[in-house]
């Protein structure tokens, strides 16, 4: 069972979102995805979006979602610098509609206070957390947290679970980032294949704190299942890693809403 | 049956990976239906002596290489009396090619020491290879930064250089668009896939370039040894692209 966190649609053709889908559920199928998580809507995707834009993002993954309840699950984007819309839009799609987790990118800082809300609401009704992270040499964007930052967040909410996205890309940083914090598992997409990184995270967080994810279409499945299924480790700890951690994530939520999967 | 283009022994110099040892290499290759790697070495990306890297290369091969590891030798053209190095790559190790490290070893493609490299490389009728990058830019150890190395100067390079036989590695964003199909129609130009990104996205190369110039590269053991294969699975290919990907084209290459 293969389930992935982290899905866009960039690089899926089609015009709509149902045509995206359908293309994204196809790669899906080629490499074995049962599941897969979708967030943000069309390209480009703004890093400091509107109120009306989050409403256009999130509708398109809606949409999308519509025929595909059986194969993906969606995230809200959210923006903490317009907080108050957020948690209203947070309530509209996850709370009251179909949605499942929270996708929160580089729009502010993480370790910021006004993120707090929003974390408190998702874990309300154990919505998934999903933060982006990088440490780049070549230097973060504005907004962009890095793995420690992400850390503060992380031990302000010790009781709330939260995905640390991209492990900080840099892995070796951000694995030793958040070792500390027991609440926080790591997703794997959105960086190079590079031998080691999943060992390196298994040793030092174990594997049930470890989440496969793509980032696809921008990356390609392949190349982030290899991080995995290449990975020198028990096949025990791959089916954690590949699906079952993110399974038991959502679990929670997924019987409040009465899904069964 | 694979023929890995892009396979690299010894030590990266930022951490240890399972498979720098050359049997647990040759296993992992070998586990994988390899049958031939070409094999360049991490040492030829820092060390100023590239002559005793390429005699350790050419060893190592000999002697735990099983047959599946083909030498490919460094040279820097940026030292004195670079063309003993090439010479003995070719008459001493019985090399069929070089790969070349030039944002490394501090060159652009302008350079006039890297045209006459690969001027001398195509009449000793060497393949030459170009790894434009060797580790995502922004996740680089910050004392040791490199850019992308610029491919636009190949283009201009081309029609001087009539026999070169060039296979670009670990490309990730340059070449792209016209470019990369202009590379490809005006020289014998490959390219592997090691760095190549997107969903699907052998099947997209292969709308901008020739199949026959797409030649299976792992990367190993840098990069997982699986993403190179998985992306072959992801792509919608017919047997005949597949098996090309796999062995054909490099095997053709690699012909007298």
């Amino acid at each position: 069972m293969i389930w992935d966190l982290h899905v866009h649609f960039s690089n899926f053709k089609g015009r709509t979102p149902h045509e995206k889908m359908a293309n994204a559920v196809k790669f899906a199928d080629r490499m074995g995805i049962e599941r897969f998580m979708l967030y943000l809507g069309f390209p480009p995707h703004p890093e400091d979006p509107t109120p009306e834009g989050l409403t256009k993002i999130n509708n398109q993954v809606l949409e999308a979602l519509q025929h595909w309840h059986h194969r993906a699950f969606g995230f809200v984007y959210l923006n903490p610098n317009h907080l108050e819309f957020s948690l209203k839009e947070f309530d509209r799609c996850v709370r009251d509609g179909p949605m499942v987790g929270v996708k929160l990118w580089i729009a502010r800082k993480c370790n910021t206070p006004e993120l707090d809300p929003i974390v408190e609401r998702a874990a309300s009704t154990n919505a998934v957390i999903f933060q982006h992270t990088w440490v780049k040499v070549t230097g973060n964007r504005p907004g962009e947290c890095s793995p420690s930052e992400f850390a503060e967040l992380a031990a302000r909410h010790p009781a709330i679970p939260i995905i640390c996205g991209h492990t900080g890309g840099d892995w070796e940083h951000g694995i030793r980032a958040v070792r500390a914090h027991k609440n926080v598992s790591i997703g794997i997409a959105g960086s190079d294949p590079t031998n080691g990184f999943v060992e390196t995270a298994v040793r030092e967080l174990g594997p049930e704190r470890i989440i496969y994810g793509s980032d696809a279409g921008g990356r390609s499945f392949a190349s982030q299942l290899a991080k995995v299924q290449g990975a020198n480790i028990s096949d025990e700890a791959k089916k954690l890693i590949l699906g079952e951690n993110l399974k038991r994530m959502l679990a929670p939520i997924l019987k409040r809403k009465g899904i069964e999967a | 049956m694979i023929i890995d283009t892009n396979v690299y022994v010894s030590r990266w110099p930022f951490r240890r990976l399972h498979g720098d040892e050359i049997p647990e290499l040759i296993a992992k290759l070998r586990s994988h239906d390899v049958s031939q790697a070409w094999t360049g070495s991490f040492d030829g990306v820092l060390h100023e002596d590239v002559a005793a890297v390429n005699e350790q290369l050419a060893e190592s091969c000999r002697t735990l290489g099983q047959g599946l590891l083909i030498p490919f030798g460094t040279v820097n053209p940026t030292l004195p009396d670079w063309q003993e190095d090439l010479r003995r790559c070719q008459e001493n190790h019985k090399m069929p090619g070089i790969r070349l490290h030039p944002s490394y070893h501090g060159y652009t493609l302008d350079d006039q020491r890297f045209f006459d490299l690969l001027r001398q490389a195509v009449e000793r009728k060497m393949v030459v290879q170009l790894a434009l990058n060797m580790e995502d830019e922004r996740t680089q150890h910050p004392l040791l930064r490199v850019s992308e190395v610029d491919t636009a100067p190949i283009l201009r390079l081309l029609p001087n250089l009539p026999g070169l036989r060039l296979v670009i590695q670990n490309r990730k964003r340059k070449p792209s668009g016209k470019l990369l199909g202009r590379l490809s129609y005006h020289g014998e130009v490959y390219f592997d896939f090691a760095m190549l990104e997107g969903v699907g996205g052998i099947s997209k190369f292969i709308e901008e370039i020739p199949g026959d110039r797409v030649l299976f590269g792992s990367y190993y053991p840098l990069f997982y040894f699986e993403s190179a294969l998985l992306k072959v699975k992801e792509s919608e290919l017919s047997k005949a692209q597949r098996d090309a990907i796999f062995n054909g084209n490099a095997r053709l290459l690699l012909e007298p």
